[in-house]
């Protein structure tokens, strides 16, 4: 009996650190930055930036999670990043074009871009590292050409808006930001409202449910880390529209991968496709779509990040595609396919996110940034084999 | 002198007994997967390893050629009187320990000969030489009644021939004692017998071999001596004579008297359902190759239709060519149900016209290994469980939950991974996958093969209970035993084509044989 509760919490908290051993490092990695930068980490004003600084490889991270599900990979990502800045530059710039256009035209695009490489992925059957890996150079190339290896700034001011605006207080508020406190209050309520849901819907089925006292544990937790969020933003300028844009993709992607057949035939295509195929998944058209779906969030990422340097660049975006990865695999997911979450890329990106500002306020230079990043990777990943050999024996 | 006269005793036994191993016991954090398991081969024996899924026999062999290294295990392993502390499968080796494992280890696109000697390369000083290596596979090839050029790549050769270079290559490494886990799992019977009849000619040579395997009339043709595992612990072993029976074998291994082998079924046959007409499929690499060449089969409501023949009879391609499309190239022909012509022209029309395939293949083409029970069940049919394409978690979870008690699929709970459950219960998965997909005629494609005779009992009863319900069945099989009692109406398939129909009663391993050698003389006289 003694023996079978300690299995029990044995391997509950073995489950559970699979699950959240990357939440549980970014938080740690949090408190020590907080001590090392005397709480200069969580000013208001740096969470303000952490968010702004990191939006496009969250973004792009969302994409890509869903691309290594399959198990596949996008390497184009950085590249198109600059290419499609290159067009709305080009659009909004040289030929007067408004704020709207231009926005819906980068995103078609983008979604172009990724029906391209999906093309030759899912339906010619090339190798998606190959597909990319050209995609890469082409689109390098391309934006070169648009731009022709000159920078083409400014933006209109409107344009901006997404990538460094706030969302505003329409009660005025003068030392704080209103608007942003009665969001946290009602993201608060809504969050409660769906746990209980969720319970009263499990109870009905006859489910085992988590005891009350968990359950208001676990949601008092929650409710108070969204409301200190939001107290933080309200006491310098509100929250950033691309962290709203953030919340609403991430808490979509959660609900498709989760809860929605699409979601389901990601997972069973990454997970086996061949067993996917017979079970009457047509597996290149998910193959297909998800790389538009990568198309159309890298065009996201990339008015967002053409936004934020107020300038078309042709070197702009380098790299990008390698953080997003990583990101992923940070957070979990695996390369060879069928394993990862939204959540966990969001995580993923967030530790390295947040080892780059650390490190920054610290004063460390961007070479050491670099290499520590790598070893947090591999650190990561070898973390995760590790416990899933041992989850597996 | 009382040592020598010690040791002269020890010699005695030595000679007689080449491998002892005692009071094995491995542990799988805290549950024992080996209870103090006792086993002794003789020297120059066939030793059969029989035992359910999950009794402790691949683990057993596991122990003995160093794949679980010395300390991991509890107990002695005395081979040729002396203890063996293996720390990997090379200790093993080195005194002539090789185990042929159930799923075949041939690199794919290497040779033959490549493959012989891989990780023994006929080197010198680094730099291989080829003539050796084609010349010495040659001869180890012509040992194992191999026919084949050394040069030609695995991946180009059949399971058979494959098996063989396995052996082959345990020849190379100068075997005393060859373990093979289910040799003739995927072999068609024609290869199995000749792969057994070598086993006795290696015990002419002096090999010793120890053979696992779930078919108890091989085990009965080729051993000498019989060890019965159950739940991990040793229960006896049995010299093989005349008055050993099959029945004796299993009773040990289940630990009770399974009545009827092949459980009863209420035959409700109804009218023709599915009727399959002139159908022709062309091969996927030369469209000039005809696979499968004018079939023309049906089956009625409640019945169970077997399709028999030897390996590349072209049945699996038959089943797959109708499920969608799923095999082959310009296809012709028509599948009605109830007299209308269905369109079949992907997988999802398939299964939405009632057509449900379960593979014979359950690892790599029936379920995502890396997904739970429950997701790999509900995967073909999700809009049933779905509105406006949300799924409803709960409602799934109550399906998995009702097939896992239905079928008894033995595993932790619905969420944990297909791919660590043993074959018989991954198999129940498959089916349940299908069945909830609610199917009017369901292919079977070997639903038994590579597991236990309980566990086959309950694919039995499964089928049974479909056929009662109104289920077309269409059951492919390379075990014909299973098949004779199983179906109520026999088709035999040679070459692509369907060569004899037999009911129930004309149906005999003769008459099926028949069929095919009738078939075989026709062509040789016509071509």
């Amino acid at each position: 009996m003694v023996d079978n509760k300690v299995d029990k919490i044995n391997s509950v908290f073995k489950n559970n650190m699979r699950k959240y051993g990357m939440a549980i490092a970014l938080i740690l990695i949090i408190g020590l930055f907080q001590i090392l930068t005397d709480g200069i980490l969580l000013k208001p004003l740096n969470i303000t930036n952490l968010i702004l600084q990191n939006s496009y490889i969250l973004i792009l991270a969302v994409g890509m999670l869903l691309v290594i599900i399959t198990g596949n990979v996008d390497l184009s990502v950085g590249s198109v990043v600059a290419f499609i800045g290159a067009i709305a530059a080009k659009l909004m710039i040289e030929q007067n074009m408004p704020v709207i256009p231009v926005i819906i035209i980068s995103l078609l695009i983008g979604a172009l871009v990724g029906a391209w490489h999906g093309f030759w992925i899912a339906f010619v059957k090339i190798p998606a590292f190959i597909v990319t890996l050209s995609g890469m150079l082409l689109f390098r190339g391309l934006t070169m050409v648009i731009l022709k290896g000159q920078t083409l700034a400014p933006f209109e001011k409107s344009y901006q808006i997404l990538s460094s605006g706030f969302i505003g207080d329409i009660f005025g508020g003068q030392t704080f930001h209103i608007t942003t406190l009665l969001m946290g209050i009602v993201f608060s309520l809504i969050y409660v409202f769906v746990e209980m849901k969720n319970r009263k819907d499990k109870i009905k089925y006859g489910f085992d449910v988590i005891s009350m006292k968990l359950l208001i544990a676990k949601i008092s937790l929650i409710v108070i880390v969204i409301n200190l969020l939001t107290y933080s933003f309200a006491s310098y300028r509100g929250i950033p529209n691309v962290l709203v844009l953030l919340f609403f993709l991430v808490v979509i992607y959660t609900f498709v991968t989760n809860k929605t057949i699409a979601g389901r035939y990601i997972y069973a295509t990454g997970g086996n496709e061949k067993a996917a195929r017979l079970s009457g998944i047509k597996t290149n058209k998910v193959l297909f779509w998800v790389y538009v779906n990568m198309g159309l969030m890298t065009a996201l990422a990339g008015i967002i990040f053409s936004g934020r340097l107020n300038a078309a660049m042709p070197g702009a975006g380098n790299g990008f595609e390698l953080d997003a990865i990583a990101a992923c695999y940070i957070g979990g997911a695996s390369a060879s396919g069928g394993i990862g979450t939204i959540i966990g890329a969001i995580i993923g990106g967030l530790v390295m996110g947040v080892l780059n500002n650390g490190m920054s306020i610290l004063g460390i230079g961007i070479d050491w940034q670099q290499a520590i990043k790598g070893l947090v990777l591999l650190i990561a990943v070898a973390f995760d084999a590790y416990t899933k050999s041992k989850s597996n024996n | 002198m009382a040592t020598t006269k010690f040791l002269n005793r020890e010699v005695v036994e030595m000679s007689e007994i080449i491998l002892k191993m005692k009071n094995i016991t491995k542990e799988f954090y805290g549950i024992k997967a080996l209870d103090n398991v006792n086993l002794e081969v003789k020297k120059g024996e066939i030793h059969a390893l029989v035992g359910e899924n999950g009794a402790g026999k691949s683990t057993l062999m596991n122990v003995l050629s160093g794949v679980y290294t010395y300390g991991t295990y509890a107990g002695d392993i005395l081979y040729e009187g002396k203890e063996c502390k293996f720390t990997s499968i090379k200790d093993s080796e080195k005194l002539g320990i090789v185990i042929i494992h159930q799923e075949l280890t041939l690199s794919p696109y290497l040779s033959a000969a490549e493959n012989v000697f891989l990780g023994n390369e006929q080197a010198k000083n680094g730099i291989i030489d080829w003539e050796k290596t084609t010349t010495e596979a040659r001869k180890l090839f012509k040992k194992v009644g191999l026919d084949e050029d050394p040069d030609a790549i695995a991946n180009t050769l059949g399971v058979g021939k494959q098996q063989l270079i396995e052996i082959a290559k345990a020849l190379s490494k100068n075997v005393k004692l060859l373990i093979l886990d289910e040799p003739t799992a995927a072999l068609n019977e024609d290869d199995s017998e000749k792969l057994l009849n070598l086993l006795l000619e290696f015990k002419k040579a002096g090999i010793t071999s120890i053979l696992i395997s779930h078919k108890l009339k091989e085990v009965s043709k080729v051993s000498d001596r019989i060890t019965i595992l159950r739940d991990g612990a040793t229960i006896e072993t049995l010299n093989n004579d005349k008055n050993l029976s099959e029945d004796k074998i299993i009773k040990s291994m289940v630990g009770r008297d399974i009545v009827d082998y092949y459980p009863k079924r209420k035959h409700k046959i109804g009218d023709i359902f599915f009727e399959i007409k002139g159908w022709n499929v062309s091969d996927v690499a030369d469209e000039s190759k005809k696979i499968i060449d004018d079939v023309n089969i049906n089956v009625r409501k409640g019945e169970v239709v077997g399709i028999s023949g030897l390996m590349g009879a072209g049945r699996t391609e038959l089943a797959m060519s109708i499920f969608g499309q799923s095999f082959g190239k310009k296809l012709s022909g028509k599948v009605l149900k109830n007299n209308k012509e269905l369109k079949l022209n992907s997988i999802s029309q398939a299964i939405d016209n009632g057509i449900a395939y379960v593979t014979e293949d359950r690892k790599n083409y029936g379920l995502v290994l890396i997904d739970s029970v429950k997701n790999n069940v509900s995967l073909p049919n999700l809009e049933k469980i779905s509105k406006n394409s949300v799924i409803n978690e709960n409602e799934e979870i109550k399906i998995a939950e009702k097939y896992k008690s239905n079928f008894n699929i033995r595993s932790r709970d619905i969420l944990q991974n297909t791919g660590d459950l043993s074959g018989g219960n991954q198999q129940k998965v498959v089916l349940s996958k299908w069945i909830f997909s609610d199917p009017d005629l369901l292919i079977l494609d070997e639903p038994t093969r590579g597991i236990d005779v309980g566990a086959k009992r309950e694919i039995y009863t499964i089928i049974n209970g479909l056929a009662e319900e109104g289920k077309s069945i269409l059951m492919i099989s390379s075990e014909l035993p299973e098949l004779l009692e199983m179906c109520d109406r026999l088709y035999v398939m040679n070459k692509g084509r369907i060569v004899g129909e037999l009911s129930k009663e004309e149906a005999t391993a003769e008459s099926v044989m028949k069929c095919i050698m009738k078939d075989n003389k026709e062509a040789e006289y016509g071509g």
